[in-house]
């Protein structure tokens, strides 16, 4: 082979320098959503806005929106108004570093935040129809538009302790994230498609759980499918990887309530 | 108990109009088991009824073979403006309801 042929070298450099822009934000190419490795029946279910038993959560959201809580006795809408103008591509924009917190917080973490600063009220448990709903809810009014998570110089830390999580060997299955999910993406896994693993879906109902649930609950159950010590709800490594998966699947729609298996 | 009701927000007189529900339940079926081995008790919506302007125009027995957060769907014709009530009980006796109002031209 002559590889120093001038056409062939500059190809190589063509190829290092995508692979090189690729290292910066790596992404799947193409991108694909997870509703793609999806049956036809499951995509028909997202879509109907009535039938999609998601919703059932949002309208839960919706109507926790209105009512007051706390100490305070203020609603979200007290200070928020009508979320469908003032959540308007808030979802898009999380995971993201909270100035008043000091540290990453997730959609699930800033409406916990927003209750026990500005309503004076007891936290939501994770995955409680509470939060679920009222992150559902807010979520949905980013419904289209194409994450973009902010990664400054701090957000890029825990981008980058998220990739380093995302290409970890664990659990006795003694596989990465990126084994399936950008490796193996399209092919089989026993009955399933393996997706390309994005959280623009979530909270998403899951036909196995029955119900909704979070991103952190997915990215668990991948632990749990890996046989590796699941972290607790909140912890740091979770929302770590939460976005480092955002900037991953940067441009994706946001798909909430999204239907899964 | 969260649920939906969807209907046409408009229809003619005489016109056949579809009613879609949804209502946001467990259904557990009672053949499942926690964690710790204890079985998990039987708990089902076993009946729903809907009511357009007070009078039953459906009823369905549901039981443990039925998904859970089930969704029901029929049809019925639009008589008159007012509003169509679900509501529905669960063995535990716990009971739920849902409106959505009709304006029949």
């Amino acid at each position: 082979m002559n590889l120093v042929n001038p056409v062939h070298f500059l190809f190589w450099l063509l190829l290092t320098g995508f692979a090189a822009s690729a290292a910066e934000l790596q992404k799947p190419v193409p991108l694909k959503s997870g509703v793609e490795f999806v049956s036809e029946d499951l995509r028909k279910l997202q879509a109907d806005d009535f039938a999609n038993p998601g919703m059932l959560w949002v309208t839960r959201g919706a109507k926790l929106w209105g009512e007051a809580a706390g100490a305070s006795g203020k609603s979200c809408a007290a200070c928020h108004g009508d979320a469908v103008k003032s959540m308007k591509g808030v979802a898009a924009r999380y995971p993201r570093i909270d100035a008043g917190a000091g540290r990453l917080v997730d959609l699930e973490g800033r409406i916990t935040l927003c209750r026990e600063r500005n309503q004076g009220a007891m936290p939501l448990q994770h995955e409680s129809e509470g939060l679920l709903g009222l992150t559902a809810y807010v979520a949905y009014q980013s419904r289209g538009m194409p994450a973009a998570v902010v990664l400054d110089a701090r957000g890029r830390k825990h981008y980058e302790r998220g990739r380093e999580i995302y290409h970890t060997r664990i659990g006795q299955m003694n596989l990465s994230c990126a084994h399936c999910h950008d490796r193996s993406w399209g092919r089989k896994l026993a009955a399933e498609t393996i997706s390309q693993g994005h959280g623009n879906a979530y909270p998403a109902y899951r036909l196995e759980w029955q119900a909704l649930g979070s991103l952190q609950r997915r990215i668990r159950a991948c632990y749990y499918g890996l046989r590796a010590e699941m972290p607790p709800y909140g912890a740091q490594d979770l929302l770590d990887l939460e976005l480092y998966l955002a900037a991953r699947g940067g441009g994706l729609p946001i798909e909430t309530p999204g239907v899964r298996r | 108990m969260v649920a939906r009701v969807h209907l046409p927000a408009a229809a003619r007189r005489g016109e056949v109009i579809e009613v879609r529900i949804t209502v946001q339940h467990p259904m557990e079926t009672g053949f499942r088991f926690e964690l710790g081995g204890k079985p998990i008790p039987k708990n089902v919506i076993n009946s729903l009824l809907v009511r357009y302007n007070g009078a039953q125009i459906f009823r369905a027995e549901l039981g443990s073979g039925i998904a859970a957060n089930p969704y029901l769907q029929f049809h019925t014709v639009a008589r008159q403006s007012g509003e169509i009530e679900v509501s529905w009980v669960d063995d535990n006796g716990e009971r739920g309801s849902e409106r959505a109002a009709i304006t029949v031209v």
